[in-house]
């Protein structure tokens, strides 16, 4: 059945301060609606349980990217394609603007806006797995002020996550500190526009004479919501590349993965996917010389 | 909660828009708001308040085709029509960040606008031949300035 416009109060209040006092007064009563790639969707079939709508389109706060010298801070409300546009994110944080080229299309990417793909929290979003391997940290704001978690931890199951009902999603923060890391991000789908992931592995990791000192897996697709793959990390960590760390390291990936059956994939192709995209990345990491 | 597309469509009756799948997926219903390519089916109507909108009405100018209309007339860019409008818009929006596009960047601004009857290489050749000329973004311009007033 189709949307009814009628049944929807769609406001925009135009500044920040205005919808935050909005979802103070009522929490939980106001569904924030940015670019509208999900939430227009889920309308136009009929299926979008929003009373109350309050736009963030167009709220200047929201949409900027601020560098600093430690940090690029993006507004949750920039779109994909002012992340792809930005210098500093096109060149620091590739994995991120080549995610974000992946989203739909480019009609969809001048829409669809970072925070939303977060806060939307699908398993497959397409900017997670980068957002996990650069170590993000998610700011929430509201009238009592402002706070910030890891976004490792921002998702807390299928569909939930860490804002309060009066909070919104304010910034998503980048350390700038991964010039040196070797940074990967492959996404199996079944084409390469308007497609959503089967299975998507991003990872950044610093080796020091062969030796992984530090390593970021993200997943999106092998679990109920991006997750960060902490297991295989350990297992990884002080290592050196060799075919038995390899090995090791597909068993603890296979235990701690929980893909699923569904209208995209099966549970076993992703669990080989994945298998295999681990090994795309640990064998693109240099290997100490006497290693083969 | 009303669609801009169904604005244009049904108050302004700007019928040039097309409505295919009505999910994003299609890109039928494409058109240009303050200068980037949306679909309109997407687009609540009050977010579009003081933006600039252009539908393929505003491409042609002064009677004259649009350099994209032409090539896609010469080179057998449409058959149905049902995606053209939202083909030439895609187009556009790629020709004025990309005047010369290769094929690369004309099936990556295309991605969006599915095709049932062309399978798609003829959209591309057209898009490829297409002849800017020196001032077509000034007409851009002011051709999405009379799709405003026309609002």
């Amino acid at each position: 059945m189709r949307g009814n416009a009628a049944m929807h109060d769609l406001v925009a209040p135009g500044e920040l301060g205005a919808v935050l006092e909005l979802l103070a007064a009522e929490p939980g009563a106001w569904t924030p609606i940015a670019g509208g790639t999900e939430l227009m969707v889920a309308f136009a079939a009929g299926r979008l349980a929003a009373p109350k709508l309050v736009s963030l389109w167009g709220i200047p706060d929201l949409h900027t990217i601020d560098v600093t010298p430690q940090s690029v801070v993006i507004g949750a409300a920039a779109t994909f394609l002012d992340l792809r546009r930005h210098a500093v994110i096109a060149t620091e944080f590739l994995l991120l603007a080549k995610a974000a080229s992946w989203i739909g299309s480019i009609a969809n990417q001048g829409r669809a806006t970072l925070g939303g793909n977060l806060v939307n929290g699908s398993p497959a979003a397409d900017s997670s797995p980068a957002l996990l391997a650069y170590d993000a940290e998610i700011e929430m704001i509201s009238v009592r002020g402002r706070r910030r978690v890891p976004y490792s931890a921002f998702h807390t199951g299928y569909k939930r996550n860490a804002l309060l009902p009066d909070e919104l999603l304010y910034a998503i923060h980048l350390p700038r500190r991964f010039a040196h890391h070797v940074q990967y991000l492959r996404k199996v789908g079944t084409r390469r526009a308007m497609a959503i992931a089967k299975v998507a592995l991003g990872a950044t990791a610093l080796l020091e004479k062969g030796v992984i000192r530090e390593i970021r897996l993200g997943a999106a697709s092998l679990a109920p919501y991006p997750t960060r793959l902490l297991q295989t990390e350990s297992a990884l960590i002080g290592q050196v590349i060799t075919r038995g760390t390899i090995e090791s390291a597909h068993r603890v990936l296979l235990a701690e993965v929980k893909p699923i059956d569904d209208i995209r994939s099966t549970a076993q192709y992703r669990r080989r996917v994945a298998v295999n995209l681990l090994d795309e990345f640990l064998l693109s990491l240099p290997q100490e010389e006497t290693q083969t | 909660m009303k669609r801009l597309l169904d604005v244009l469509r049904e108050d302004l009756q700007l019928t040039g828009t097309k409505e295919g799948c009505g999910e994003g997926e299609c890109g039928s219903c494409s058109v240009r708001m303050n200068g980037e390519l949306v679909n309109s089916c997407l687009v609540p109507v009050l977010q579009v308040e003081g933006a600039e909108i252009q539908t393929v009405e505003g491409l042609a100018l002064n009677g004259e085709l649009h350099p994209l209309q032409k090539a896609f007339l010469q080179h057998g860019g449409a058959q149905c029509g049902i995606c053209t409008p939202g083909m030439l818009m895609a187009s556009a929006q790629l020709l004025e960040h990309c005047p010369h596009p290769d094929m690369s960047q004309i099936r990556e601004a295309l991605a969006g606008n599915l095709c049932r009857c062309t399978g798609f290489m003829r959209i591309f050749e057209s898009v490829a031949a297409t002849n800017l000329p020196e001032s077509a973004e000034h007409s851009a311009e002011s051709s999405t300035e009379r799709t405003r007033h026309a609002r």
